[in-house]
């Protein structure tokens, strides 16, 4: 593929996407919530019961979508490929405290877009936190940071995930009495559209974005990294498809698009913590590798790294919910701020322990 | 050559670039999975250089020159 198509193709990709995003809404998910990747992992916690909060409880077939669209587009390509041993405690860690941070913004990099073309001005805290949480990963990405190779596993590794995938979607469809859903006016998981509906979007975008390799983390990391603006462009096209669509949806007689910072939908006005949630998402995401939305998509193509990655996404998701940690629509909480800083710290000494210290390992080993 | 198998990208990108400031006319980097190989296929196109593929048991040999 020649590099002018390749940028089209992302561009196509990314209208397509943020219309998608756009209407679940109008289908029924919360506003400026058509896909959030750490929400979905948090109310899919919810719904099975790692956490009690009862707002946030319910299946997303979103998250199903995306990684069985993945695994489907990977199989068609011939891109499965069953691989990982690659730090996986590092990436469980970093997976924890990417979704800490995106519960005290109330939202992953995917979110922080759909929530800016829905005129969430607190989305512009956000950002600026995440391009500082990017640029402090490229600092070590710069001066040699990187995790251990992976290798190639038996097929059966890579298959786990999107098994256990199928496995969400049957319980949501049979609803055993162990499920929870969030009851009718109670909160943001009651919100949703129809599964069909919610599973076709969800099969899409993980497809698409298996295909494309989108990633939100990755726009703006490999710009400053490499000058290269092709997973940008993604990016800023899912927010202007977005902003459009919220506008057309606007006749409807329902605002889709409403400017201004305070009353947004799950969101909250303290922009010093909406900032720092998430420069730890985009700190924890350049040494993952990813976004959130990439981990789902990489965890589909049989990379059990990116498996695990969702896994401790999904921790995070119930400790943050079983200790208080998640932000709500009035702000954040004290343990939450101060789990941010200690994500911070985490993510900042796992950096430091991949660039220089294993630097030193090697330069030891080599004068022996 | 850049054996960068195994390593999720950027990395292999950024061997590639690091490898690259030597100015030399010819480079090999070994890669392992689609998304590497395209990276640095994009990578190396955009400083001026050719690249020719040749995949060979699930492993990429991409060889890149002036």
């Amino acid at each position: 593929m020649n590099k002018k198509n390749d940028k089209l193709v992302m561009i196509i990709v990314g209208l397509v996407i943020g219309v998608i995003s756009a209407a679940l809404v109008y289908f029924g998910n919360p506003k400026n919530m058509g896909f959030c990747i750490a929400c979905f992992i948090r109310d899919t916690a919810g719904g099975l019961g790692l956490h009690k909060a009862p707002p946030v409880q319910y299946i997303r077939p979103e998250i199903i979508g995306i990684v069985i669209g993945a695994f489907v587009a990977a199989f068609a390509k011939k891109e499965f490929r069953s691989q990982g041993g690659s730090a996986p405690m590092t990436r469980f860690i970093l997976g924890f405290f990417a979704m800490v941070g995106c519960l005290m913004f109330l939202g992953c990099p995917y979110r922080m877009i759909l929530r800016l073309a829905g005129g969430d001005l607190n989305a512009i805290a956000g950002l600026v936190g995440f391009v500082i949480g990017i640029l402090c990963g490229v600092f070590f990405l710069k001066n040699g940071y990187s995790l251990k190779r992976t290798y190639t596993l038996t097929k059966a590794e890579g298959y786990i995930l999107p098994i256990i995938q199928v496995v969400f979607f049957a319980l949501l469809l049979v609803k055993p009495a162990y499920i929870a859903f969030t009851e009718a006016g109670v909160g943001p998981g009651a919100m949703h559209a129809a599964t069909g509906v919610s599973l076709a979007a969800g099969l899409f975008v993980g497809a698409a974005a298996q295909r494309v390799r989108l990633c939100m983390v990755g726009g703006i990391r490999d710009l400053v990294l490499f000058k290269e603006s092709r997973l940008l462009l993604g990016f800023l096209a899912i927010g202007v498809a977005a902003l459009i669509t919220n506008i057309a949806l606007g006749s409807t007689g329902t605002p889709y698009f409403v400017l201004g910072a305070e009353g947004q939908p799950v969101a909250h006005v303290d922009g010093l913590w909406n900032a720092l949630g998430m420069l730890l998402v985009g700190f924890a995401g350049v040494l993952l590798g990813g976004c959130p939305l990439r981990q789902l998509v990489l965890s589909g193509e049989g990379n059990a790294d990116s498996a695990v990655t969702v896994i401790g996404l999904m921790v995070g998701a119930a400790f943050c919910h079983n200790f208080g940690l998640a932000s709500s629509g009035e702000g954040p909480t004290p343990a939450g701020k101060a789990a941010v800083i200690i994500g911070i710290i985490v993510v900042a000494l796992i950096g430091i322990v991949n660039t220089y210290v294993k630097q030193e390992a090697k330069a030891a080993a080599e004068t022996k | 050559m850049v054996d960068a198998r195994g390593l999720s990208c950027p990395t292999p990108v950024i061997l590639t670039q690091k490898a690259m400031k030597s100015k030399e006319d010819y480079y090999e980097v070994l890669v392992d999975a689609n998304t590497p190989c395209e990276n640095v296929t994009r990578y190396a196109e955009s400083q001026g250089y050719s690249v020719v593929v040749e995949e060979k048991d699930g492993e990429f040999l991409l060889k890149i020159s002036k």
